[in-house]
């Protein structure tokens, strides 16, 4: 019944119960992606809005596209965004130096004016519009079925085109990315010589840490053959384990 | 409550895309802003589909979504290019088509 009542274009309560809860949070989840500092909370707001843009579409007897909307935009648009503000930095934040003075304030005024012209115009003309409602147009058949018939039969050219514009779009892509080598490849070989020339640094493994009969963990230092212990045996970020009972009782039993 | 709504929500949604794109100096930020601009644009093409009785207000909206979906891809890249020869995605530093 509900989908009958959607697909002859009237709005029905429970319609204006969504709009009502969601335009607002579009609204403010839109103002927090301009005003946000951090690039990475825009991209969050930015996912709310377009979430209840998905709300709005299945609202609007339009399934197929909701599913599309959270999919493409929701999936894999914003992660793309996601992963370029990891790859950017996320600390990155934006200057406030105006380059062009006024260039805000400027900003705000030309976007109150063009909403007020949109407003406005939308105000004067939308009055004489009756809402026909797709069930002319979707028959029995429903909204992805009918999308499909006409996306294979009148727009099936425009499809074939798209499908250019990805691969286009993605070969661009990594043409974009690519980064040629300008020095050859350092092998292994060329940086181990360069580690021996440099000296100072071991050069074969360090010694494991020492393994008692009462103590084994890696804190504990390995004994060297004078009976002292070989700080290079425990990692330089641990505390040493006060080894010197175990050194004693070595030390005990040679004697 | 007619679905005029929806355009009305439409029309303020692209006026802050465009505010954004306006005021913001961070290349992503602003890029961010083009895709509220036409998520906006998406909604008032399902909402006019709806009132004309007609699916082809979705073909298109599914049409700026593909295309919407390869142009982030793009710029995402251009920004990652300049990204790297500039250290800075501030929109301000890539100024060397100026003069």
């Amino acid at each position: 019944m509900t989908t009958a009542i959607l697909a002859a274009g009237g709005t029905p309560t429970h319609e204006a119960v969504l709009f009502w809860i969601l335009a607002p949070i579009a609204v403010i989840g839109a103002l927090g992606l301009v005003f946000a500092r951090s690039a990475v909370h825009a991209a969050v707001l930015l996912a709310l809005v377009m979430l209840s843009l998905a709300a709005f579409y299945t609202a609007e007897a339009a399934p197929f596209l909701a599913v599309v909307q959270v999919v493409v935009y929701t999936g894999a648009v914003l992660m793309l965004f996601l992963f370029v503000l990891m790859l950017v930095g996320v600390d990155s934040t934006d200057s406030l130096v105006e380059t062009l003075r006024g260039q805000r304030l400027a900003g705000v005024l030309i976007a109150l004016g063009f909403a007020v012209l949109l407003v406005v115009a939308l105000a004067g003309t939308l009055d004489s519009f009756h809402p026909r409602g797709l069930a002319d147009a979707q028959g029995e058949k429903g909204n992805v079925v009918a999308i499909a018939e006409l996306l294979f039969s009148r727009y099936v050219f425009a499809f074939e085109a798209t499908s250019a514009l990805l691969i286009t779009a993605g070969l661009g892509a990594m043409v974009l990315a690519h980064r040629e080598r300008t020095a050859p490849r350092r092998t292994q070989r060329e940086r181990m010589l360069e580690r021996v020339e440099r000296g100072g640094a071991a050069l074969a493994p360090l010694p494991g840490p020492g393994v008692y009969a009462d103590h084994d963990a890696v804190d504990t230092p390995a004994l060297l053959p004078d009976g002292s212990l070989a700080m290079t045996s425990v990692p330089e970020y641990l505390e040493i384990r006060d080894a010197r009972g175990t050194q004693g009782m070595l030390e005990a039993g040679e004697s | 409550m007619s679905p005029d709504y929806y355009l009305y929500l439409s029309a303020v949604l692209f006026t802050i895309g465009a505010l954004g794109v306006l005021i913001r100096r961070n290349a992503i930020v602003v890029f961010m802003c083009v895709e509220l601009m036409l998520n906006a644009v998406n909604l008032s093409l399902v909402t006019f589909s709806r009132i004309d009785g007609n699916l082809d207000g979705q073909i298109i909206a599914f049409f700026v979504m593909v295309v919407a979906a390869a142009e982030v891809v793009i710029g995402l890249a251009i920004i990652m290019s300049i990204f790297r020869s500039r250290r800075s995605t501030s929109v301000d530093d890539a100024n060397l088509l100026k003069y």
